[in-house]
């Protein structure tokens, strides 16, 4: 087990003090020192089954060098696929000539490096990657942007690299939502993947539920109980301007985006029970997509938009069923235990994540689509919402763990996991974002 | 959100006036007309769902069994009395809330309270009351009355509410 800190911000003298008090805390055991912002703290375990051995050596040329070669180790560190070769003294900038064999020698396959300058707050940051076993460059970019966006391009950087080296999108530069709760307070949040930079969306005195979002990473659609009863809004992040979507008799909840953000599925109980209904993004065009005896709840479109995924206790308890988009006959997807709720499907359409119980504790099982093998990926005992990263690696959900709830992410295959924990609340609802770009 | 204000309001001007005096005379009227003293209320008794002292004010919960979704027997003259009153009420409507202990995740409480409340619902509407009068809606495992985790504490969750709206 091993337990990172990452810096609150980038830039900032206070915030790399906060990071260095935070770590001399950890060392000594002392959690009961809370900084005051509300930043999430990250622990990871496990390591994956290839893990490939990086150098990243400090950026050179500016101050700023170090905390975006930090972040960058962060991010690939967290992903459970490297192992950081130390690069300490490496002195490297874009524009050195690399001793291919030396790094070899000292274990890093792979190795990192780059520059930043600045001039009138506008940073260059330079940023190449090589293969020392195959003596070749791999990637060579240059960004810019301002002190506030060094951190992006630093997740940008950690995208390129983790791409190159695995042949998978990386996921360091999306971002994930999720609703703090701190007694009857209740925010939407939005941070990095990495649990920094947090913004609120939505404080609320009323639960915030179920966040969804669109296809396109802009908009969030989700439940809140605002009014005294739960309704689905559609709200834009760039303005904060939020519309009710779904506002009709009985309970409006579980929104689900359409692949092409066209529309979203939703539940009403207009007609009595939980139902699955289909509604346009622009509040148009409801339909009901079938009738149940029991409760339908929970919709998910598969990636080629035709089918949802939901839950449905039709056969006398919750499981996972399949249905056309334009209705007709449902099909069980899940058979194992008798309590099988919350599905997420991949992104390529191969897996499916749900919560499942087992001897009273709620955990985190994925299945193979088209095998039906079940693996069960977490130990309970509360683990619920999960969704996929917008790569399918890894599978964010929340936990409760010594008696707080916090965020998780496990890798698709069980072995690496990290904590998200807040310091000051309890975070639920979690889900992860598209990609950016 | 100014109503809902006013309501809170109320009830705590009834609370105060409530802890002001010991005693009220049972038979106080509240000229509540036709429907009163009907449907399980022993005649007398005030049939005003927003005067505290009335069964329509302090007889609204309906609990559920584990895992059960149907009204219990034993809550069904309750039922009766709010479908009584609710009937020869034609203008007055109201709200079951359900409600579901914390275990398991979010949406799928919701639609268990939901099945709870639609069951008294649906019994309301079989006793006569309109159904433009009834709204159903949940609050899943969000508005928890017990904050525990005994067996006590989730059958206290596992309940229906009938809230007269103003």
């Amino acid at each position: 087990m091993m337990t990172a800190l990452t810096p609150a911000k980038l830039a900032g003298s206070r915030s790399w003090r906060a990071w260095a008090f935070g770590i001399v805390a950890l060392t000594a055991g002392l959690l009961a020192s809370r900084p005051a912002d509300a930043q999430l703290r990250v622990d990871i375990s496990g390591v994956g089954a290839t893990q490939y051995p990086i150098a990243i050596a400090d950026f050179a040329g500016d101050g700023q060098g170090q905390a975006v070669a930090e972040v960058v180790r962060a991010d690939l560190t967290r992903s459970g696929q490297f192992r950081l070769i130390n690069a300490t003294g490496a002195s490297l900038n874009a524009e050195s000539s690399i001793a291919y064999d030396d790094w070899r020698n000292r274990g890093a396959d792979y190795l990192a490096y780059g520059s930043i300058t600045q001039s009138g707050g506008q940073y260059n940051v330079s940023y190449r990657l090589v293969d020392s076993v195959r003596k070749t460059q791999l990637d060579g970019v240059a960004f810019s942007g301002t002190e506030k966006e060094l951190r992006r391009i630093s997740h940008q950087i950690a995208d390129r690299i983790y791409e190159k080296i695995t042949g998978v999108r990386g996921v360091f530069s999306t971002r994930i939502a999720y609703v703090l709760q701190t007694g009857n307070n209740y925010e939407l949040q939005i941070a990095d993947a990495d649990g920094q930079n947090p913004q609120v969306m939505l404080r609320s005195k009323q639960s915030i539920i179920s966040p969804a979002w669109s296809p396109d990473g802009k908009r969030l659609a989700y439940v809140s109980f605002e009014s005294g009863k739960p309704v689905v809004y559609v709200q834009t992040l760039a303005t904060g301007q939020r519309v009710p979507l779904a506002n009709f008799k009985g309970n409006n909840s579980a929104p689900a985006w359409s692949p092409n953000g066209s529309q979203l599925a939703i539940v009403l109980s207009r007609d009595s029970i939980s139902q699955i209904y289909t509604i346009n993004a622009d509040g148009s065009g409801l339909r009901r997509v079938m009738r149940s005896p029991l409760i339908d709840t929970e919709p998910q479109y598969t990636p080629d938009g035709g089918s949802l995924i939901f839950t449905s206790d039709r056969g006398g308890s919750p499981h996972i069923y399949r249905v056309p988009v334009s209705g007709g006959e449902a099909q069980r997807i899940t058979f194992n235990g008798s309590y099988n709720i919350s599905p997420a499907i991949s992104p390529d359409g191969n897996n499916l994540v749900y919560v499942t119980r087992r001897n009273g504790a709620f955990r985190i099982a994925v299945q193979n689509m088209a095998s039906g093998a079940e693996q069960l990926l977490t130990a309970g005992p509360d683990d619920q919402s999960p969704s996929f990263a917008p790569n399918g690696m890894q599978i964010l959900y929340s936990s409760v763990q010594g008696g707080q709830s916090v965020l998780a992410v496990t890798s698709v295959d069980g072995r690496v996991r990290q904590t998200l924990s807040s310091l000051n609340g309890k975070v639920r609802e979690p889900t992860w974002g598209p990609f950016s770009n | 959100m100014s109503s809902r204000i006013a309501r809170s309001l109320t009830l705590a001007v009834f609370a105060a006036s409530l802890a002001a005096c010991s005693s009220v005379p049972l038979d106080q009227s509240s000229g509540s007309g036709a429907g009163a003293g009907t449907g399980g209320a022993s005649s007398g008794q005030v049939m005003d769902p927003f005067n505290p002292q009335s069964p329509l004010a302090q007889q609204r919960s309906v609990y559920f069994e584990f895992d059960s979704y149907t009204v219990p027997e034993q809550y069904r003259s309750l039922v009766e009395m709010h479908a009584s009153y609710l009937a020869g009420h034609a203008q007055q409507k109201v709200r079951i809330e359900g409600n579901a202990d914390a275990r398991g995740g979010s949406e799928y409480n919701l639609a268990l309270g939901q099945r709870r409340s639609d069951a008294v619902a649906r019994m309301m509407t079989l006793l006569g009351v309109n159904s433009n009068q009834i709204e159903a809606i949940s609050f899943g495992k969000e508005r928890p009355k017990a904050l525990g985790n005994t067996e006590a504490d989730y059958a206290e969750n596992r309940r229906a509410d009938i809230v007269y709206q103003r």
